[in-house]
């Protein structure tokens, strides 16, 4: 299976499942859309009818919150019916039962599925194995891919910076786990940003991340020289416990942003995070909060991204 | 029982050096003669076997045909016939099956599958500890006067270095073989892909070769350390040929094989997610493949072998971390061997040497050879036979190969067993 399962033969855009592999041309559409549903937010109607009539399923595999909830909000907002389904991974760690999830909802005329879950290549797999008429958006599998994660950080970079070609962005944190921080070098270097670095302890970091298309350092205050976004990736605790890091302090006076290591960046730069975030432990409140970050705006745009790639993926049902 | 003639055919015969036109003269059940005809022979069937090659029938190392136990994967009845079609007269089995083999009872069930099937030569490998749990010994004697042809452990490793080396030299002392795959647990981590580039891209645990060598590395101390005979099986890289170089320089007695696959696919070959590609060993670089290559040509591994794993669908239906490891590769082990050799890696003699004659000197048995006086296991192929791989020709209960839908040069038109005629390819189809 290929990337090309996620275009039709139109080139057009049918599962959204990673970056890899799609054109600057398509990413750069995603954003333009995007940017067309970012006033509905405020306006007293917060709907446009493009997907009337249409069922969206979340199939969340994985806990989630934010991610859940911002899907459910963008599809509203296209006035598609929307039903949402927690699925513990207990009771479904075989393919056959996942599989059988899938038949059960496609037999109740599902327009699109919307799947996170914990095993790599698992929204891959679904897109694969559903009827043909059905998209598949990922909400992120395994360690590979967060796709619509990376097209709202894109679209955040693009609001503020205005041009990726001279941008130099430093990815900070547990590149190794992150699903976030493939997905973003994917597409940082898909739309053409001067350099991405990755900046993290070697425990935390793949084999040839190089091949990533990224510029390796592990030391915090070389990595930031020059550097105009920093994404900072959320360290889960069981880090520690797997022996990957000695402790959080630790990984704090290394790794951790704070107003004095955000100096070393340019003045400008400003600093993402794809959250839940670790105060403490990856940043420091005081820049979480402080006039650099964009965290929150990240959010607010969460919607309108995804608003924009499920009605793409639907256009081949005659919708925009 | 049938006396068989095969004629005017290209026997190739490495251990006997013969490779000349000529025929093959077979009764009750053992060659006679592979020059002149034997006074007095009356051959019941004669195959002709003119522009095909005559060779012994070939050996398999490591084999899964998934009975006792998981049927629904494959049984005795279809893969034998998978087997014979491919060529292939003997197998070993790998002892995970369900129950272990670990009891006697285990392996003469096996032998009286065997037997029912119509394929009996085939060896099941004792576990070398009680369900492969790496604890505890496993009656190992018993087990060898049950017909099992060596000791191992599967995939399964032996963690514990004092219980490894105990096992050496109880197998030692009954002068046993032991059939031995490295992999550190820890090390390899749950991983299904090679550590390297393709699993970074795709977020897929990793395993690095690490786990392979400095199990290779510990294994090749205890057997300086017991004296035991060490077969290292289905070696997947670069650091482990030298490592194997090595210990044979130093008069160490090990051999080691390979899996057909790991000769031809790394990590660049994957489809991303296709389940055909879970193996373990992982696939991995191009540049181990390149020594896996090398190291069969220049003899420091002598042997290769399917490492047959067939699955039910359901096994491969999944994402791919989920799914179960392994390829159903009988039936293009032969068809892959020649494509080494029209490759240039090795010559023909090599390739049916290290399917035949090498593996027979690993397992210590008289078979693998044109010998007079040797059963009359014999395979005969047409090496420039195309054929697809496709449900037409397809034998093996199991169709999760990666190679399925692929044209191949290289089909077996007849295999005999013991003087059996057990497979003759009627009307050939491309």
């Amino acid at each position: 299976m290929s990337e090309n399962i996620q275009l039709n033969s139109e080139g057009k855009l049918k599962h959204f499942l990673t970056i890899d592999g799609l054109p600057k041309s398509l990413l750069t559409e995603i954003l333009d859309v995007a940017e067309s549903f970012i006033g509905i937010g405020d306006h007293q109607i917060k709907k446009v009818p493009l997907l009337r009539g249409k069922t969206i399923v979340n199939l969340f595999f994985e806990n989630s919150t934010r991610t859940r909830t911002t899907f459910e909000l963008a599809a509203n907002r296209l006035s598609a019916d929307v039903l949402s389904m927690s699925i513990s991974t207990s009771s479904t760690s075989k393919g056959e039962s996942l599989l059988d999830t899938i038949r059960n909802l496609e037999a109740m005329f599902v327009d699109m599925f919307i799947v996170r879950h914990s095993i790599s290549g698992a929204a891959h797999f679904i897109a694969q194995q559903t009827a043909p008429h059905i998209s598949v958006i990922n909400a992120g599998d395994g360690q590979h891919a967060h796709p619509t994660q990376a097209m709202l950080d894109m679209f955040t970079i693009r609001q503020i910076k205005k041009d990726f070609s001279p941008l130099r962005v430093a990815i900070i944190g547990d590149i190794l786990h992150s699903r976030v921080a493939r997905s973003q070098i994917q597409a940082l270097n898909t739309l053409g940003v001067a350099e991405v670095r990755v900046i993290a302890p070697k425990t935390l970091l793949p084999a040839h991340v190089e091949s990533l298309g990224v510029n390796v350092f592990h030391n915090l205050t070389a990595g930031l020289k020059d550097i105009d976004v920093v994404i900072m990736l959320r360290l889960q605790k069981e880090r520690m416990t797997s022996a990957l890091l000695p402790s959080e302090s630790e990984y704090f006076k290394c790794f951790g942003l704070t107003e004095e290591k955000l100096k070393i960046a340019k003045p400008d730069a400003i600093v993402m995070h794809p959250g839940p975030i670790n105060r403490g432990v990856e940043i420091d409140s005081k820049v979480a909060d402080g006039p650099q970050s964009v965290i929150l705006k990240q959010v607010s745009n969460g919607i309108a991204i995804r608003m924009a790639i499920m009605a793409m993926a639907m256009q081949k049902q005659g919708v925009m | 029982m049938s006396q068989i003639h095969i004629k005017q055919g290209q026997i190739i015969d490495p251990v006997n050096k013969i490779n000349r036109v000529g025929s093959v003269y077979i009764a009750d059940g053992k060659i006679i003669s592979v020059n002149e005809e034997p006074p007095g022979f009356k051959a019941d069937q004669i195959i002709n076997a003119q522009n095909k090659i005559v060779c012994p029938g070939f050996i398999d190392l490591s084999t899964r045909l998934r009975e006792p136990g998981q049927s629904r994967k494959a049984t005795f009845k279809s893969e034998t016939v998978a087997a014979a079609s491919a060529g292939v007269t003997t197998l070993c089995l790998q002892p995970d099956t369900s129950p272990v083999v670990d009891t006697p009872a285990v392996a003469e069930l096996i032998k009286e599958l065997a037997k029912k099937a119509n394929f009996p030569q085939i060896y099941p490998i004792a576990a070398l500890t009680r369900k492969l749990e790496g604890t505890e010994l496993t009656s190992m004697l018993t087990l060898k006067q049950a017909g099992c042809i060596a000791v191992g452990n599967a995939n399964q490793p032996v963690g514990n270095l004092l219980i490894l080396r105990r096992a050496l030299e109880y197998a030692a002392s009954h002068d046993l073989l032991v059939m031995f795959r490295p992999n550190d647990y820890w090390l390899s981590n749950n991983g299904c892909a090679h550590e390297g580039a393709f699993a970074t891209r795709y977020g897929l645990p990793s395993i690095p070769e690490a786990a392979e060598t400095i199990a290779l590395a510990q294994c090749l101390e205890l057997v300086e350390l017991t004296g035991c005979r060490v077969h290292f099986g289905q070696l997947s890289c670069k650091s482990s040929v030298i490592k194997i170089h090595q210990a044979k320089k130093y008069g160490l007695q090990v051999s080691a094989d390979v899996a057909i696959h790991q000769l031809h696919l790394t990590e660049n070959d994957i489809i991303p997610f296709d389940s055909n590609y879970h193996v373990l060993p992982p696939l991995r670089t191009d540049s181990d493949r390149q020594y896996l290559r090398q190291a069969l040509a220049s003899g420091t591994i002598n042997s290769i072998c399917s490492d047959h794993q067939p699955h039910d669908l359901d096994a491969k239906l999944g994402a791919f971390p989920e799914t179960e490891p392994g390829v159903a590769s009988l039936e293009t082990l032969l068809p892959l061997m020649l494509k080494l050799v029209t490759e240039g890696v090795i010559s023909l003699e090599q390739g049916i040497a290290s399917l035949s004659g090498n593996p027979a000197r690993v397992l210590g048995i008289n078979s693998g050879a044109l010998t007079v006086g040797f059963a009359a296991d014999v395979c005969v192929f047409d090496a420039l036979l195309a054929w697809q791989v496709n449900s037409d020709n397809w034998k093996s209960q199991g169709i999760n190969t990666p190679f399925w839908g692929q044209t191949f040069k290289g089909r077996v038109t007849h295999t005999i067993q013991a003087g059996n005629l057990i497979h003759c390819l009627e009307s050939p189809e491309v």
